[in-house]
C-alpha cells in the first residue's frame, strides 16, 4: 500500500488536499463549457477549479452525463471553455490557437480512449510511433527507439511486430498506453481506459497505471465505475458539470493484489 | 510532418486497399492511355501528312481546267478543255515566281514489252517535270526540247516498270516499249522514290514528251493539266494570283465571269490538311480528356469514402498532435499518390497502345514528349484538385467528434 502521495496545496483557486509535492502540471480556475443545441443551452461543466501536481494519480468519476469527458477534452486541449482560464504546464491554453494547441496536445499530453483508437493492420511500433511523427525533432531511428522502449515499459517488449488484428484488447489497449508514453508527456489523460475490457483484464491495465504512477507519471484516469478509485490517490467527482467531492486517499488498494485475488477464469 | 513521412503513409494506406487504389487508379490509367494513344495518332496522321506533301514539293502549284468545283457538279466536257498549250506558253514566259512549268496530260493502259506487260500510266510533259515533282534521271537522258517539237516517241521510265518489264536483266536504255500498241523508246531512268507516305509507288511511272501524248495517244489538242513549282513556298500566292491573270485575260473572260479553271497549290493542301488535322487530335484529345477527368471524379468520389472511414483515424491523429495541415497534406498526397501512380501506368499503357497501333495496323503515330509531360501534369493537377476538398474536409473535422465517430 501506498503511503506517499500527500498532496500539499497553496493555491487558493484549488480545492484539493494540503501535503502534495511536485509541481504544478494542471490549473482549473472557474472552467465552465456551454453547448448551444438548438435554442437551449447545456452547461456541460460549470465553475470548475482544481490543480492536479506532478505525479498525482487522479480519477475523475461521476454519472454519465456529468461532463467527465468534456472536462477531459478540456484537459487535453481538443476543447476549449466557454470561460475560466486553464493553465497546462505553465502556459494559458484559453488563448491558443488550433494549432498550437495540436503541438501542446504532442508535447504534453498522452491520450488512452476507452476504445484504444489503434491504426489497423498497422504493427505495434508503428502505432506507438506515430505521435513522434508529429514532432521534427525525431527522425526515423529515435522514433522506433523511443518506441520500443515504450513498448517494454508496458510489458509488449516480445510484441514489437504484431498487428493490431492480431492482439487481444488488453494488448491493445497497452499498445495505446505505451503510444500515449512516447511523447513523455505532463500528464496521461485516460477516459475509461479499462471500459471495454473484461475484468480480469481491466485490473491488469490498472496494475500497468500504477506502475507507471510509481514510476512517477502524472495520470488522471476518467471513469464513472466507483472501484477504480480505490487505486488512485485522488478522487474527484462530478455532478451536472460540477465538482461536488474532491478527496484524498489515503488507503490506496493494490491494483496487483486484487488481481491476485481474482478467479481464473476457464477458457 | 515531412514528405517522407506523408509518402510513406499514403503508400500504405493504398497498401490496405489494394484493389480499391487500383479501381481508383483504372479511371486515371485509362484517361491519361487514351490521351497519348490519341495524341501520337493525331500527330502521326498530321506529321505523314505533311512529309507526303513536302515529298512532293510543298511550292507545287497545280492548274486544272474547269471552275472550282471540289465536290459540286460534274461539269461538261467542253469545260474541261479550257487550257491550251498557249495558256502555257504564256505562263512559261511571263509569270516571275515560278521556277518550273510543265504541261500534263496522262493516260492509262498496258504497257508491253516482249512477253511482260503491265498496267501503268504514261504522262506527258515536259523537262522541268522532273524538277517540279521532285525527280531526278539515274540512267540516260531526259527526253530533249526537240524531242517535244517532233513528238518524239521518247519516254523515260521509274525502276518499277523497268523491273516489271526487263525481268532479264538486260540494260532498257535504247529498247523499246508498246503502250497501248505506240512503241516509245527509251532514253532514261528516273532515279528511285521509293514509297511515297501514302503507299503509293512514285516508280511506277512513264514520262513522255507531252506533244507525243496530245498527238499519237490521246489525239486532242488542249492540255488536261499544267503543273508548276514556284520560286520559294513563300511566293506561292503571287504565282497564283500572275497565273490567274493570265489564263482570264488569255480565255477572254469579264471581270465578273468565274474563273473556267482552278489553281491548287501544295501549300494551301498542306495548311488545309494540318488544320484538319489539327482539329482531329484537339478532337481525339478532348475525348481523352474527358475520361481523365472521370478518372479524377473517381478520385475525388473514393477520397470522400476514404476520408468518412478514416474519420477515427483522423481524429486519433489530431489528439496525439496533428495539425488541419498535416491531415490536409497526408489526404492530399494519397490521392496525388494515386493519380501519379495512375498516370505512369497510363503512360507507359498509352505507349504501348501507340506502338500497336502502329506495328498492327500499320498506322502512322507520333509520341512528342510534350504530350507525356502534359497528360501526366494533367493528371498530377486531377490529383490535386480532386483531392483537394476531400482533404480539406478531413483537415476540417473536429476532433473531438472524429475520434467518437462509429
Ligand atoms: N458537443 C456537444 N454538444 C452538445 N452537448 C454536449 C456536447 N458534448 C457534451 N454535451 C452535453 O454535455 C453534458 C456532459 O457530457 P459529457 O462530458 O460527455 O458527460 P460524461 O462524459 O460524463 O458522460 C451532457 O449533457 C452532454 O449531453
Ligand atoms: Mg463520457
Amino acid at each position: 500500500m501506498k503511503t506517499e502521495n500527500i498532496h500539499t496545496h497553496n493555491s487558493p483557486a484549488s480545492p484539493s488536499p494540503k501535503g502534495a509535492r511536485g509541481k504544478e502540471i494542471i490549473r482549473l480556475e472557474h472552467i465552465a463549457r456551454d453547448f448551444h443545441v438548438g435554442d437551449e443551452v447545456v452547461h456541460a461543466l460549470r465553475d470548475v477549479s482544481f490543480t492536479i501536481r506532478e505525479g498525482e494519480f487522479v480519477t475523475i468519476m461521476g454519472s454519465s452525463g456529468s461532463g467527465k469527458s468534456t472536462l477531459l477534452n478540456t484537459l487535453g486541449c481538443l476543447d476549449t471553455p466557454t470561460r475560466g482560464e486553464y493553465y497546462l504546464d505553465g502556459t494559458s491554453v484559453r488563448t491558443m490557437g488550433k494549432n498550437s494547441r495540436a503541438t501542446l496536445r504532442n508535447r504534453k499530453i498522452g491520450f488512452v480512449f476507452q476504445s484504444y483508437n489503434l491504426l489497423p493492420k498497422t504493427t505495434a511500433i508503428e502505432n506507438v510511433e506515430l505521435p513522434l511523427l508529429y514532432n521534427p525533432s525525431y527522425n526515423a531511428s529515435s522514433r522506433k527507439q523511443k518506441a520500443i522502449e515504450s513498448l517494454k515499459a508496458v510489458g509488449l517488449g516480445d510484441r514489437l511486430n504484431h498487428r493490431s488484428n492480431q492482439m487481444s484488447g488488453g494488448q491493445m489497449q497497452r499498445v495505446a498506453i505505451a503510444r500515449a508514453l512516447v511523447n513523455d508527456p505532463a500528464v496521461i489523460l485516460a477516459d475509461e481506459a479499462t471500459g471495454n475490457l473484461d475484468t480480469r483484464t481491466s485490473y491488469d491495465i490498472l496494475v500497468l497505471f500504477q506502475r507507471l504512477h510509481a514510476e512517477g507519471r502524472t495520470i488522471i484516469f476518467v471513469t464513472h465505475n466507483p472501484e477504480i478509485s480505490t487505486y488512485s490517490g485522488r478522487n474527484i467527482l462530478l455532478k451536472d458539470g460540477r465538482v461536488v467531492a474532491d478527496t484524498e486517499n489515503n488507503t490506496i488498494q493494490s491494483a496487483a493484489e486484487a488481481f491476485a485475488k481474482l478467479p481464473v477464469e476457464e477458457d | 510532418m515531412n514528405i517522407a513521412n506523408l509518402i510513406k503513409i499514403a503508400l500504405k494506406a493504398l497498401a490496405n486497399n489494394k484493389m480499391r487504389g487500383f479501381l481508383t487508379m483504372l479511371g486515371i490509367i485509362i484517361g491519361v492511355a487514351s490521351v497519348i494513344t490519341m495524341l501520337a495518332i493525331g500527330q502521326g496522321s498530321k506529321k505523314s501528312i505533311q512529309s507526303q506533301i513536302s515529298e512532293m514539293g510543298s511550292n507545287m502549284i497545280m492548274i486544272q481546267p474547269g471552275a472550282d468545283m471540289r465536290g459540286g457538279v460534274r461539269q461538261s466536257a467542253s469545260a474541261m478543255e479550257t487550257l491550251k498549250l498557249a495558256d502555257y506558253e504564256n505562263i512559261a514566259v511571263e509569270t516571275r515566281y515560278l521556277a518550273a512549268v510543265s504541261p500534263t496530260v496522262n493516260s492509262s493502259g498496258q504497257v508491253i514489252y516482249g512477253a511482260n506487260n503491265k498496267p501503268s500510266t504514261i504522262y506527258g510533259v515536259n523537262q522541268d517535270y522532273l524538277e517540279i515533282r521532285r525527280y531526278s534521271i539515274g540512267d540516260g537522258n531526259m527526253f530533249t526540247e526537240q524531242d517535244i517539237t517532233s513528238a518524239a516517241k521518247v519516254c523515260v521510265v521509274g525502276k518499277t516498270v523497268v523491273d516489271e518489264l526487263f525481268t532479264n536483266g538486260e540494260n532498257p536504255i535504247g529498247k523499246i516499249i508498246r503502250f497501248n500498241k505506240i512503241p516509245f523508246t527509251i532514253v532514261g531512268i528516273l532515279t528511285n522514290k521509293g514509297y511515297n507516305s501514302m503507299g503509293m509507288d512514285q516508280d511506277d511511272i512513264i514520262l513522255a514528251p507531252f506533244t507525243t501524248i496530245q498527238k499519237r495517244v490521246l489525239a486532242i489538242t488542249h492540255l488536261q493539266g499544267i503543273n508548276a513549282s514556284a520560286i520559294k513556298e513563300e511566293y506561292t500566292e503571287q504565282a497564283i494570283s500572275e497565273i490567274a491573270d493570265i489564263l482570264r485575260r488569255n480565255h477572254k473572260l469579264k471581270p465578273d465571269d468565274d474563273d473556267d479553271f482552278t489553281i491548287r497549290s501544295m501549300e494551301e493542301l498542306s495548311s488545309m490538311m494540318t488544320s484538319t488535322m489539327n482539329i482531329l487530335t484537339v478532337l481525339l484529345a478532348s475525348v481523352a480528356g474527358i475520361s481523365l477527368l472521370v478518372g479524377g471524379i473517381g478520385i475525388m468520389n473514393i477520397m470522400y469514402v476514404s476520408v468518412t472511414e478514416r474519420t477515427r483515424e483522423i481524429g486519433l491523429r489530431m489528439s496525439i498532435g496533428a495539425k488541419g495541415v498535416d491531415i490536409l497534406s497526408q489526404f492530399l498526397i494519397e490521392s496525388i499518390l494515386i493519380s501519379v501512380t495512375g498516370g505512369l501506368i497510363g503512360v507507359l499503357l498509352g505507349v504501348l497502345l501507340s506502338l500497336l497501333v502502329n506495328f498492327g495496323i500499320n498506322f502512322p503515330i507520333y509520341i512528342q514528349a510534350w504530350s507525356i509531360l502534359l497528360s501526366f501534369g494533367v493528371c498530377t493537377l486531377t490529383g490535386i484538385f480532386f483531392g483537394w476538398y476531400p482533404a480539406k474536409k478531413a483537415a476540417q473535422l473536429d476532433p473531438i467528434e472524429a475520434i467518437r465517430f462509429e
